[in-house]
């Protein structure tokens, strides 16, 4: 039985809890009535994937354009301490890029072979295991995203990325950009950030910056579709990707 | 009364801290904060609207803001169906500064007024009127 005074007691607290719980959720819900939807020309996929062809990189400039295009669109930073650098894309020799599993005694020529490195876009990404707050994510078509409203800057991600993707940014970033791209944000004191997929450029039925750089030189595409080109690239060529060992599944594949 | 005149000098300490911010006031002339919809992109346009109602818009430009990041970068979903069925780009910098070019007599007017500081430029790039940080 219930007392009188135990009943009132239950009463005033959940009446409490209750006008605490609405005010948060009210704070935090979205507007609701909106109709928002995906761009019809979106690029469709299922598992977005690159192939990077390391042969037909020759020149500096070859890789110059495409880091360019990318750093450029996405104001990233250039800040030439490589204790504070920011990159999204960037270069390494055979040997660093593939530890663990670089051939020793493969040709020279490869051996001082650039590779172009970028986020991997794990299928199984340590990053998002990690981020306490969620702020790194994978979308549905694989991309893995970073909401930079919410990065708390905790390096947790940077800890678990193998590929050395993510970058703090320990200096104000828009102090080292040289030209501001006025149609995209920067990034701020605190955060961490790296390659996107351009997904904003997906949503709208173009293909990563990077591809379009590179002519013909990268190929991007869905991965679980058996007839898109990336899958006919795979299927012709032998390809390496870096740190397979470790179970994270990258999507960024590379013709030797 | 024990201690009369201590809780006297408790309540009359009491009314004067609560009544602070109604007496700190008096003499201050209220300016009504006026956001200027005067920019180029606004006066081409023959219909002076927002993507809603202007009221709506009042009220609710923060929720939607946020909820558009959620929808742009989580769901990918980039295009806003206005209740009049014209479609927006889901975007701050893209959309909403275009039009909104002056920043400062525009956001800054009532944000200052009421004294919230958004940390949206902490990031978004504003306008170029005020010049670029």
């Amino acid at each position: 039985m219930i007392t009188r005074r135990d009943f009132l007691k239950i009463a005033a607290f959940s009446s409490l809890l209750g006008l605490g719980g609405a005010f948060t959720i009210n704070a935090l819900e979205k507007e609701p009535g909106q109709k928002v939807l995906k761009d019809l020309n979106a690029l469709k996929g299922k598992r977005w994937a690159m192939v990077i062809d390391t042969r037909k990189f020759k020149t500096e400039l070859d890789f110059e354009k495409v880091i360019k295009a990318c750093h450029k669109a996405h104001n990233v930073p250039e800040i030439a301490n490589p204790l504070h650098e920011v990159k999204w894309i960037w270069t390494d020799d055979y040997e660093h890029s593939f530890t663990g599993t670089a051939e020793e005694y493969i040709s020279e020529e490869v051996k001082h072979r650039k590779f172009l490195l970028l986020c991997n876009h794990c299928g199984n990404p340590p990053c998002v295991r990690v981020c306490p707050v969620k702020a790194t994510f994978k979308r549905p078509d694989g991309i893995t995203m970073q909401d930079m409203h919410r990065c708390i800057g905790c390096k947790f991600c940077m800890a678990g990325c193998p590929y050395g993707a993510r970058n703090y940014n320990f200096l104000p970033p828009r102090d080292y950009i040289k030209e501001l791209n006025p149609e995209y944000p920067t990034r701020t004191l605190g955060v961490v950030e790296k390659c996107t997929f351009c997904n904003q450029r997906i949503d709208k039925g173009l293909l990563p910056y990077c591809v379009e750089a590179s002519e013909g030189k990268i190929i991007f595409g869905d991965l679980y579709d058996p007839n898109s080109e990336i899958r006919k690239v795979l299927a012709e060529n032998i390809v390496i990707r870096r740190k397979v060992e470790l179970g994270t599944q990258p999507m960024v594949f590379y013709i030797i | 009364m024990y201690d009369g005149w201590k809780i006297i000098l408790g309540l009359i300490v009491f009314v004067i801290i609560v009544t602070l911010p109604f007496t700190m006031s008096i003499g201050k002339t209220y300016v009504q904060p006026k956001p200027s919809i005067d920019t180029p992109e606004i006066q081409k346009m023959e219909k002076k609207q927002c993507i809603e109602e202007k009221q709506y818009m009042r009220e609710m430009h923060i929720k939607i803001l946020y909820s558009w990041k959620d929808y742009a970068t989580r769901e990918g979903k980039r295009v806003y169906v206005a209740s009049d069925g014209k479609k927006y780009n889901v975007s701050l910098q893209n959309t909403c500064m275009k039009c909104h070019s002056n920043k400062e007599k525009f956001c800054d007017e009532c944000h200052n007024y009421v004294n919230v500081k958004p940390y949206c430029w902490d990031c978004h790039i504003e306008p170029k009127v005020g010049g670029v940080k």
